[in-house]
C-alpha cells in the first residue's frame, strides 16, 4: 500500500462527515473511553483507598489482577451474549460493551490506588497521626496525594486499555474508530482497515503523551522531586538510577493488560 | 463439557498454534531485550529513550498493529508472522524494561566482588548480573507471557487460527459453550506458560533454595 493511496483516503472529504465521518468515530470512540474511565474511577479510588488505608480485603486486588489473564475477546463475546438480549432498547450493542470495558479498566485503576498508598512512607503516615489528624484525614492529605503517582499511571494503563478494547469492540457491533477495522475487514476494503488502524493508533499515542504529560505536572513537587531547587533536582536526577521512577513502578508490574 | 470432549483434537490443535504464537514471541523478545535491557541498565540517557521509544511501541492497540504491519513488512495480512512479529514488539517493550530493572538491582558489594575477582565486562554479565537478575526478569516474563495468550486470541478477527476462534465462531454462531470452551482453553494455556516459567526460573536459581533451607 503507498502512502499516496493512504493520503487519498484521510483527504476524501466523505471521511470527514456524516455518521461515518472520522469526527464522528473519534467523538464516539472518545466518549466510550470517557464513561468507562469515569465509572472506572467511580468504582475504583473508593475501594482502592478503603484497602490501602484499613489493609483488610486484599485478595480483591489480587482477584483483580487474575482477571486480567481472561481473554478480552473472550469477555467481550460472553457478556454481549448475556447482557445483549435482556436489554430492549437501542443501547443493547453499547451496555455490554461499556460493563467488559469498565471490567477491564478497574484492575490497573484499583492496583495503581492501592499500590500507591500501600508504598506510602510508614513514617509519613505515623507523623500525620501524631499531628492529631483522623483517619479520614490522613487518607485525604498523606496517603491519597502520596498515591498520586501510582495512581495516575494506573489511569495510563486503564486508558489504552479501553482504547485498544474498544477497538476490537467493533465486532461487537460498537461504534467508534475500530469501525472502520472491523467494516473494511468484512468488505475487504484493505485501504480502510490501514487508515482505521493509523487513527486508533495515533489516538493511543496521543492519550498516553497526554497522560504522560499530567502525571509529570499534577504530583506535588514534593513527592517527584521536582523542581524545587536548583540543587534538588540536581540530587535527584543522579539518584535516578538506584530509585524506581514512579511511571515506571507500576508499568513494569501490571502492564499485563495494557495492549490488547 | 461434552461439546468440549468431541471437539479435543481441534482444541488441542488450536491450542497449539495458539501455543506457537504467543510462545515464539516470548523467546525472541527476550533475546532481543537482553542486549537493550543490558544498555539501558548502564546508559542514563540510552535507558530513557530505550524505555521510551519501546513504551511508544507498546501503546499501539494490537489489532491496528495486526493490521498496519502486513504493509509495512510486506507480508499478506493472513499471514502468523504478522502476529510473531506484533508479539515480539510487546514482549520486547515489556521486557527491555524489565531486564534494566533486573540488572540495576544487582547489590553493588556484589558486583565489587565480582570486579576483585576478576570478572571484566561480559563474563561479569554472564556468570553474575545475568544470573542474579533471573527472578526479576522471570517476574516480567510471566506477564508478558499472560498477556500474549490473551492479545494473540485477538487475531481470530483477522482470521488467524488459534483458541480464539472459538470466541469468533461461537459468537457468530450464538453458541456460548464454545466462547466458554475458548476462555478457558486461554486461560489453561496461560496457566500452564506460568507455570514453565516459574519451574525453569527455580532450576535457573539454585541459590535461592539454599537459603531458604
Amino acid at each position: 500500500m503507498s502512502p499516496a493511496t493512504i493520503w487519498a483516503w484521510f483527504t476524501d472529504p466523505a471521511q470527514w462527515s456524516g455518521a461515518d465521518g472520522i469526527p464522528n468515530r473519534l467523538a464516539e470512540h472518545l466518549a466510550y473511553t470517557a464513561i468507562t474511565l469515569l465509572i472506572g474511577l467511580v468504582i475504583a479510588i473508593p475501594l482502592g483507598a478503603w484497602v490501602g488505608h484499613t489493609g483488610r480485603l486484599r485478595w480483591l486486588i489480587t482477584g483483580a489482577n487474575a482477571m486480567r489473564a481472561v481473554p478480552s475477546l473472550g469477555l467481550l463475546f460472553a457478556v454481549s451474549m448475556f447482557v445483549g438480549p435482556l436489554i430492549q432498547s437501542d443501547l443493547a450493542f453499547v451496555i455490554p460493551s461499556i460493563v467488559v470495558l469498565v471490567l477491564l479498566a478497574v484492575p490497573p485503576l484499583l492496583s495503581g490506588v492501592y499500590a500507591g498508598i500501600e508504598s506510602v512512607d510508614p513514617a509519613a503516615r505515623d507523623a500525620a497521626r501524631g499531628m492529631g489528624m483522623t483517619g479520614w484525614q490522613v487518607l485525604t492529605r498523606v496517603e491519597l496525594p502520596c498515591a498520586l503517582p501510582l495512581s495516575l499511571s494506573g489511569l495510563r494503563s486503564a486508558t489504552l486499555q479501553v482504547i485498544a478494547t474498544a477497538t476490537i469492540a467493533a465486532s461487537v457491533s460498537l461504534g467508534g474508530l475500530g469501525r472502520y477495522l472491523i467494516d473494511g475487514l468484512a468488505s475487504r476494503d484493505y485501504v480502510q482497515m490501514v487508515c482505521g488502524s493509523i487513527l486508533v493508533a495515533a489516538l493511543a499515542l496521543v492519550a498516553d503523551l497526554l497522560l504522560a504529560a499530567v502525571e509529570r505536572y499534577a504530583v506535588s513537587p514534593g513527592i517527584s522531586g521536582r523542581s524545587v531547587g536548583v540543587a534538588r533536582s540536581r540530587s535527584s536526577r543522579t539518584g535516578e538510577g538506584s530509585r524506581p521512577d514512579p511511571s515506571g513502578a507500576t508499568r513494569s508490574t501490571s502492564p499485563a493488560s495494557t495492549a490488547t | 463439557m461434552t461439546w468440549a470432549l468431541d471437539h479435543l483434537s481441534e482444541i488441542l490443535t488450536r491450542a497449539g498454534q495458539h501455543a506457537w504464537l504467543a510462545g515464539l514471541p516470548l523467546v525472541l523478545g527476550l533475546v532481543i531485550a537482553l542486549p537493550l535491557g543490558w544498555l539501558a541498565s548502564r546508559t542514563s540517557w540510552l535507558r530513557a529513550s530505550l524505555l521510551t521509544t519501546t513504551g511508544l511501541l507498546y501503546t499501539i492497540p494490537s489489532l491496528a498493529l495486526f493490521i498496519l504491519l502486513p504493509s509495512i513488512l510486506g507480508t499478506k495480512i493472513l499471514d502468523p508472522v504478522n502476529v510473531i512479529v506484533a508479539m515480539t514488539i510487546y514482549t520486547v517493550a515489556l521486557l527491555t524494561r524489565t531486564v534494566a530493572d533486573g540488572l540495576s538491582s544487582v547489590d553493588p558489594s556484589t558486583r565489587q566482588a565480582a570486579i576483585a575477582m576478576g570478572y571484566g565486562g561480559f563474563a561479569r554479565f554472564r556468570a553474575v548480573d545475568l544470573p542474579l537478575a533471573v527472578p526479576v526478569i522471570a517476574a516480567g516474563l510471566r506477564v508478558a507471557a499472560v498477556s500474549n495468550v490473551s492479545i494473540v486470541s485477538v487475531a481470530s478477527l483477522i482470521g488467524i487460527s488459534q483458541l480464539g476462534y472459538f470466541l469468533t465462531d461461537g459468537y457468530a454462531r450464538s453458541f456460548p459453550t464454545e466462547v466458554w470452551v475458548g476462555i478457558i482453553a486461554c486461560l489453561l494455556l496461560a496457566l500452564v506458560f506460568d507455570l514453565v516459567i516459574q519451574v525453569v526460573s527455580r532450576a535457573l536459581t539454585p541459590w535461592t533454595r539454599a537459603v531458604a533451607a
